[in-house]
């Protein structure tokens, strides 16, 4: 059974293939089942295979081909399965297999139906390749191949040049992150001789001491590469424009995929992190910076989709927060989570979106709860999961855990503490505003459309997950701690586990309140809060993501543009027409001569004559 | 005898320039006989007879013949001299003085060299060429010959005039013509507008 | 030299060729001066060549004035420069 692992990545690989070659025709139908199946087929592989890797009592490294054997340089085409990528690539395949049913009836009425599944279905196999490396070479392809679907995925509707440039600024702004992270390859094989990870890890715990520059410089690097992945601080600002692509676009690369790719690159090579302890630090600070930022943020945005990328923002920043204390499997459990609530949530806004004929704005929606249900009760259930209702939802207990866990954890503290509690307040203060603001009250634009079976069916099962994924802490995190280190309480003093999930609970329940307040009790009270200038203008900041987009800007495209202006005449190039000119001109001057007239010409010959002999008496 | 070769000289030189400065075709073909004549006496006073009066039979004689005859078919006549006129201004004249004088100046340097004993030899008689025509310069002599074959084959050819020729193949455009014979004045040079590279 | 300015200056055809005669002369004139200089025949024997080579000469060339006069109808030697490239 194990031996099928190959197959996991090689279906939608093969999906995308027959889809791009001869999709265009294909009947929708096709194209569909295609583009679908190839997916479910991957998903029930990874399910199946499930029950044996339980039982491995060591990872299993399946071995397909040698990619590259240069000077004892040999990576290859490996695949490694121990929990953590297990975990992966159950979530990855099974929500991205929730994801594509739902597409399949959303993308229903454009055109380039084909060319969108096999983009996803590229997505997914890239994703799958990524998460099941072996190597950081092999990882390093799959990283680039899903920056390279977000860039088609995001600039999907190409027609309008807006979502080209929103495509353009994703893949260069993560662009930067990979070339930091290209370099803290290089710097890993010039000290350690090898990519393979598992290797990586034994020979860097050998040679390195804690806090050896080595180690600070390649896991710094390889932060800045999961950095720009994941769209933490500073390299956040091209997820809120992504949410130009199609909603199940954005559901699984930028919500439940692509983006926690750097939160597992950070767990994969845990052992450089706890050699440096330094950017270990470092992360948790990106992370806390990070949800606390993003929070604010997404108080202000009216486009529901921009509401969710902040959102994913922060929540991601909980997991770095998590990362950077060393709580490595809950960082993992939370990214699980994560993607069941956070697909949903996309999902279910798109129900709305398609509904009101492609409305984004939550001001002129509202008063859906009657007409859409569905899309009201697990958007509910999404929204409360993802601020952490007590008790009730996953996201709670993955919450609550990395709460706990930055209170204990030595690399941790109250500092950090705080910082997510007040995350927690923030959240549910902008979720619950969006679901008052579009489900309640008045309504303002007619339905016009409404879900089927392909839509309904994924979003109630992600609602399901979402509510009961809880569950499987305990045992999740044992079967994790087979490979990842564990957490070491160092201190517990005041605080109690159940006392920290009580603090988090009430913050919810403020966050709750003052959105109930705000926006159902009496819309007056955020008119008159938006009154005074200073409001209006924190409102402006935060919309504007705190102005990072206009500081990358003036620091970075200005005199990039102002460079390429000045070098218009091409300087370099401008040697070579010099030459050519040269000898242009020369030919035009030359031609002058061949004036036809005889006494020119004798003149020329006697001038000759006299030089020649002036030249022979003079030497 | 050396009195004579200096006054034959100096007419010499002094034809040849006044030659060139006639505007009156006619006048200065005469001048040139006269400095032809000149220079056979210089050739009788280095000790060369034979090539004096060869000078003065076939030069003087035959092919200042032919000059005067293709002028007097040319036919020109008052206009010409107008013309000449009109293109013989001074700053003409500047130009190629320069040159010839810079070359003037480089022949003179050569000469000035330390020579051998100076002096004339003895003369030099007819009998004496035809003993060196016949003997070592026989080839050549026989190739000047056939020179002067290919001379009145091609001369023959060239003034043969059929009938109806195609002469407005080789003709020019009319404005040129125009320009060119009303004289005007064009520097030696390209009178061709400037192409823009 | 003062062949060699004439034939500069003058734009009339006939000038021309008269110059060009001038200029055989006076080479001419040079292998007869060498050739009493060193008492031999030779310089004599060339200048009968130039002399030959000149008639010859005159004779094609006038006969291409001719022609040139036919064609043209100027004597300006400026006139026939279709070679002007």
């Amino acid at each position: 059974m194990l031996q099928l692992l190959w197959l996991i990545p090689a279906i939608p690989f093969l999906g995308a293939l027959i889809l791009a070659l001869a999709g265009r025709a294909l009947s929708r139908r096709m194209v569909a089942s295609i583009g679908v199946g190839s997916v479910a087929i991957a998903a029930a592989i990874s399910l199946a295979i499930v029950p044996a890797a339980l039982a491995l009592p060591a990872p299993y490294t399946q071995v397909l081909w040698t990619w590259i054997d240069v000077a004892g340089f040999r990576p290859e085409i490996a695949f490694y399965l121990d929990p953590v990528s297990l975990l992966m690539i159950v979530v990855v395949t099974f929500v991205g297999f929730l994801i594509h049913l739902y597409s399949a009836e959303s993308m229903e009425e454009g055109e380039g139906y084909s060319r969108f599944f096999a983009y996803m279905n590229l997505f997914v196999g890239s994703m799958l390749v990524l998460v099941l490396a072996d190597n950081l070479l092999l990882l390093y392809l799959g990283w680039e191949g899903v920056g390279l679907c977000s860039y088609l995925l995001i600039g999907f509707w190409y027609k309008d040049a807006s979502n080209g440039l929103a495509a353009r600024k994703a893949f260069i702004v993560t662009r930067v992150g990979d070339t930091a992270m290209l370099i803290g390859l290089f710097i890993l094989f010039h000290t350690l001789g090898t990519l393979q990870i598992q290797d990586l890890m034994h020979r860097a715990s050998a040679h390195w001491a804690v806090g050896s520059p080595y180690a600070i410089a390649a896991a710094a690097l390889l932060l800045g590469g999961a950095v720009g992945k994941s769209a933490q601080l500073p390299l956040q600002t091209w997820l809120p424009d992504a949410m130009a692509g199609p909603t199940p676009t954005s559901a699984l690369i930028h919500a439940a995929t692509m983006v926690t790719a750097g939160v597992y690159l950070i767990a994969r090579t845990h052992v450089l992190y706890t050699l440096a302890p330094q950017v270990q630090f470092a992360v948790a600070v990106v992370g806390a910076a990070t949800l606390l930022l993003a929070g604010f943020s997404a108080l202000t945005q009216p486009d529901i989709k921009r509401v969710l990328a902040y959102s994913t923002i922060s929540q991601i920043g909980y997991m770095f927060l998590a990362l950077g204390v060393g709580a490595w499997a809950a960082a993992l459990f939370h990214l699980m989570v994560h993607a069941f609530f956070k697909a949903l949530l996309f999902l279910a806004a798109g129900i709305v979106i398609d509904a009101l004929h492609h409305e984004h704005n939550i001001f002129r929606m509202g008063g859906l709860r009657k007409e859409l249900p569905i899309a009201f009760w697990t958007f509910l259930i999404g929204g409360c999961s993802l601020a952490g209702l007590p008790l009730v939802t996953a996201g709670f207990v993955s919450k609550d855990l990395i709460l706990w866990s930055t209170w204990t954890a030595p690399g941790g503290g109250p500092g950090f503490w705080i910082v997510g509690i007040i995350g927690v307040l923030l959240t549910a203060l902008y979720i619950f505003r969006v679901i008052f603001i579009v489900f309640f009250g008045t309504r303002n634009t007619p339905v016009t459309h409404r879900p089927r079976y392909r839509i309904t069916v994924p979003v109630i099962i992600l609602a399901a997950l979402s509510l009961v994924g809880g569950l499987v802490k305990t045992p999740l995190l044992a079967f994790l701690h087979n490979a990842l280190p564990a957490l070491v309480d160092a201190r517990t003093g005041s605080m109690t586990e159940l006392s920290s999930a009580i603090v988090s609970g009430l913050a919810f329940l403020v966050g709750l309140g003052f959105a109930y307040l705000f926006f159902i009790r009496n819309r007056q009270y955020a008119d008159s809060l938006m009154a005074s200038p200073t409001a209006r203008l924190l409102h402006a900041f935060w919309l504007s993501d705190w102005g990072l987009d206009w500081l990358y800007d003036r620091v970075f495209v200005r005199p990039v543009v102002w460079m390429a202006t000045i070098n218009r005449r091409d300087a370099v190039d401008s040697v070579f027409s010099a030459i050519a000119w040269i000898n242009l001109s020369a030919h035009y001057a030359l031609s002058r001569t061949q004036t036809g007239s005889l006494r020119w010409y004798a003149a020329v010959v006697g001038a000759g004559a006299v030089i020649f002999a002036g030249v022979i008496l003079l030497t | 005898m050396v009195l004579t070769f200096y006054v034959a000289a100096a007419i010499a030189v002094i034809c040849t320039g006044l030659m060139i400065t006639r505007l009156n075709a006619v006048h200065a073909l005469l001048y040139l006989v006269v400095s032809l004549l000149a220079l056979a006496t210089v050739f009788y006073t280095l000790g060369a007879p034979y090539v004096a009066v060869l000078e003065v039979i076939v030069y003087a004689g035959a092919i200042m013949v032919l000059f005067v005859f293709v002028m007097m078919m040319l036919n020109i006549g008052e206009r010409a001299a107008q013309m000449e006129r009109a293109w013989l201004d001074p700053k003409a004249w500047i130009g190629p003085g320069i040159l010839a004088a810079i070359l003037l100046a480089e022949l003179v340097y050569v000469l000035m060299a330390p020579a051998g004993p100076s002096g004339f030899g003895g003369e030099v008689g007819p009998k004496d060429v035809g003993m060196v025509l016949f003997g070592p310069y026989l080839l050549g002599v026989e190739l000047v010959s056939m020179l002067l074959l290919a001379g009145i084959v091609g001369a023959y050819h060239l003034g043969w005039n059929a009938p109806g020729e195609v002469e407005s193949l080789y003709a020019m455009e009319s404005s040129q013509q125009r320009a060119v014979i009303s004289g005007d004045l064009v520097r030696a040079g390209s009178d061709r507008p400037a192409d823009t590279p | 030299m003062l062949g060699l300015i004439g034939l500069l200056t003058r734009r009339n055809v006939m000038f021309t060729l008269m110059s060009l005669e001038v200029m055989l002369n006076a080479a001419g004139l040079a292998f007869i001066a060498a050739g009493a200089r060193w008492g031999q025949a030779d310089g004599q024997v060339m200048f009968l060549f130039i002399l030959a080579m000149a008639a010859a000469e005159v004779a094609v060339g006038l006969a291409l004035v001719l022609r040139l006069h036919r064609i043209y109808k100027s004597v300006n030697i400026d006139a026939a420069s279709t070679l002007k490239g």
